[in-house]
């Protein structure tokens, strides 16, 4: 006996015969699954490899941080330095880095940086950054005085306003005071600067945070990273921080905010799966169009090749062989849209990472998704054009002509 | 003339037909035996009923009334299912118009009935060979329909029939489509395969040709009846 693998392998082989014999037709069928399962693919991928990437920016800020950002209300003007060491000594909290910006003028050598932005930095934020500083020092104690004139500088301020010149030991002047170079940092990718257009400044120089405050003639803070212990509660460590703020400002919450990277991850997470379910959907009205198209030429196929199928049948093809046979050729054609749609989605997907500029991953779920819908689009439009082919009548189907 | 086992048996055969809010009866209660061995013209002009009687023959089709036992077997209401596998059994039918598959060599026609009787592929390729030999065609097996001619294309059809080993040889007009010469060498192979001991049912209207068979039924209005081939 024949195993029902033969049987398929068989109708498989016929198929085959069959889609190379009508070429054209079977292109122009295909074309409907194969632009439905591109535009599917297409987009989940651009989704997921730009939100990856997004993701990938917070993280890098994220993990085990959360953002304290302090206003001021009618009676209390930021934090004072009483309350950052108390925030600091909140249970759980490891420590508390300070920052601020300000975009500025900047002078090397006589040549004015009109858009130079200046970030104030504290010793807390590169002992959890080790990774921050690639050559020269980071800051000491003895740098957060605020009299201390020394900073770090990026790639980008090397690039527009350094190019070629020594760069440890220069000095920069900024907002009137000479700045000395003692370090250089790697390209900026946190959040901040990955959410702001960089491309139009002249770079960034870090200096310590103090310094930066002077400069806008502030003494307060207003925006601190929280480090928070490893081991500790994420959402308990923040909602203490959020009562010794209320103790701080004692009125309504409005003056403050405590924002945990990790919840606002996860939220960016479901935003991201609903967009590329939404998508998804869009997209899959193709397919289903694609659907249709395969039906149309299965059926024209079905009473093109009556005869044949009475003849099958003659010989002793039973009504489920010739089903089989039908259904298996509308499987083996829409899988082979699906296959190629695959490939224009993967290509499409990565022109358009290579244009943002994010990195690109294959995803294999999405590859599963696009063959997996072409060949159940398949079996769901050739099932009808099959059964009416297997119910012929043999007497009818041979006399046909 | 041929003794031997009864392998087909037909009592009071009728089949009718709705046409419309008329009921056409084409075979007014046939009864008929054939045995093992036996090489029978089934003669009768257009209209007469005889491809009908063809058709429930080669299972094609059930009797509205009547019983037919073949092979031993009553073919009563079957399904589609099961008359398939008594075809695939049973009959090896051979057409007119040879009803190859074009898209398909001599090869793989004559090897799709072993395909439908689920024959190991092994087995498959040596009998289709086998068969392809026996009409002649050995230097032609893996010619596409189109490049042979209508005698070698009904050669083909032959060795597709016989492919399964059926009950049965079932001829409808075998030599209509062709030429007075290569209708004979037809007639030919059909004489030899019948004195290798296989059954041949023959339906035809050219009495000529019904000559060429052992034994001759003639069927006019539904009716049939033995002999005679004077006046057909």
């Amino acid at each position: 006996m024949l195993s029902s693998l033969g049987i398929i392998k068989q109708s498989f082989v016929m198929s085959i015969q069959n889609i190379k014999a009508n070429k054209m037709r079977s292109f122009l069928t295909m074309l409907g699954i194969v632009i439905g399962v591109a535009a599917v693919i297409g987009l989940i991928t651009i989704v997921e490899t730009v939100s990856d990437a997004v993701m990938g920016k917070f993280s890098g800020l994220g993990a085990g941080t959360v953002m304290v950002m302090a206003y001021t209300s009618p009676t209390k003007d930021g934090l004072s330095d009483v309350d950052v060491d108390v925030l600091s000594r909140v249970e759980g909290v490891e420590g508390v880095s300070p920052t601020a910006e300000e975009m500025t003028a900047s002078v090397v050598d006589k040549e004015v940086y009109k858009k130079t932005r200046v970030q104030g930095r504290s010793t807390t934020y590169f002992s959890h950054n080790p990774d921050a500083v690639t050559a020269g020092r980071v800051f000491n104690e003895a740098d957060m005085s605020g009299e201390s004139y020394v900073c770090i500088v990026d790639q980008d301020y090397i690039k527009k306003c350094l190019l070629g010149r020594q760069v440890l030991g220069r000095e920069i002047l900024v907002n009137g005071n000479t700045y000395t170079i003692v370090g250089v940092a790697k390209k900026d990718d946190s959040l901040m600067s990955y959410m702001s257009d960089t491309s139009r400044l002249d770079g960034t120089i870090i200096v310590p945070y103090r310094n930066v405050l002077s400069m806008s003639g502030k003494t307060r803070i207003y925006n601190l990273d929280v480090y928070v212990k490893k081991e500790a509660d994420m959402s308990m460590v923040e909602s203490r921080l959020r009562s010794a703020l209320q103790n701080m400002y004692n009125d309504n919450d409005d003056y403050y905010s405590v924002v945990n990277m990790e919840s606002l991850m996860s939220m960016m997470d479901s935003v991201q799966g609903m967009l590329g379910t939404l998508l998804a959907s869009i997209a899959s009205i193709a397919l289903v169009v694609g659907g249709i198209g395969i039906m149309n030429m299965m059926l024209v196929s079905v009473s093109e090749r009556t005869k044949e199928i009475g003849l099958r049948k003659a010989l002793g093809a039973e009504p489920s062989r010739i089903q089989m046979q039908f259904l298996i050729e509308s499987i083996v054609l829409s899988m082979i849209g699906g296959i190629i749609g695959v490939i224009i989605g993967l290509a499409i997907a990565f022109a358009a990472a290579h244009a943002l500029e994010t990195p690109f991953t294959v995803p294999g779920s999405a590859i599963t998704l696009g063959v997996g819908f072409s060949a159940a689009v398949g079996i769901v439009f050739g099932w009808v054009p099959a059964k009416r082919a297997s119910e012929l009548n043999p007497i009818d189907a041979l006399r046909s002509e | 003339m041929t003794s031997g086992e009864e392998i087909l048996r037909m009592e009071g055969i009728t089949k009718e037909y709705q046409m419309g809010d008329e009921v056409s009866v084409v075979l007014k209660g046939i009864d008929l035996s054939v045995n093992r061995g036996e090489f029978l013209a089934v003669l009768g002009p257009s209209g007469s009923g005889k491809s009908t009687l063809m058709n429930i023959i080669g299972c094609l089709d059930v009797p509205t009334d009547g019983k037919y036992w073949l092979h031993g077997n009553l073919i009563a209401d079957e399904d589609q299912t099961s008359l398939a596998h008594i075809r695939s059994a049973e009959i090896g039918f051979i057409f007119q118009s040879f009803y190859l598959l074009q898209r398909q060599d001599a090869w793989h026609n004559v090897e799709l009935p072993l395909i439908y009787a689920n024959m190991p592929e092994r087995k498959r390729k040596e009998r289709v060979e086998e068969m392809l030999i026996k009409v002649g065609l050995e230097d032609k097996m893996f010619h596409m329909p189109n490049q042979l001619s209508g005698g070698q294309q009904q050669r083909v059809a032959i060795a597709r029939a016989i492919a399964t080993n059926p009950t049965i040889l079932l001829a409808d007009e075998p030599t209509g489509a062709l030429d007075q010469k290569t209708g004979a060498q037809v007639m030919d192979l059909f004489h030899s395969l019948n004195d290798e001991g296989r059954t041949i049912i023959m339906i035809t209207h050219d009495s000529k040709i019904a000559a060429h068979a052992g034994r001759i039924v003639r069927i006019l209005d539904g009716n049939i009846s033995e002999g005679a081939i004077e006046d057909a």
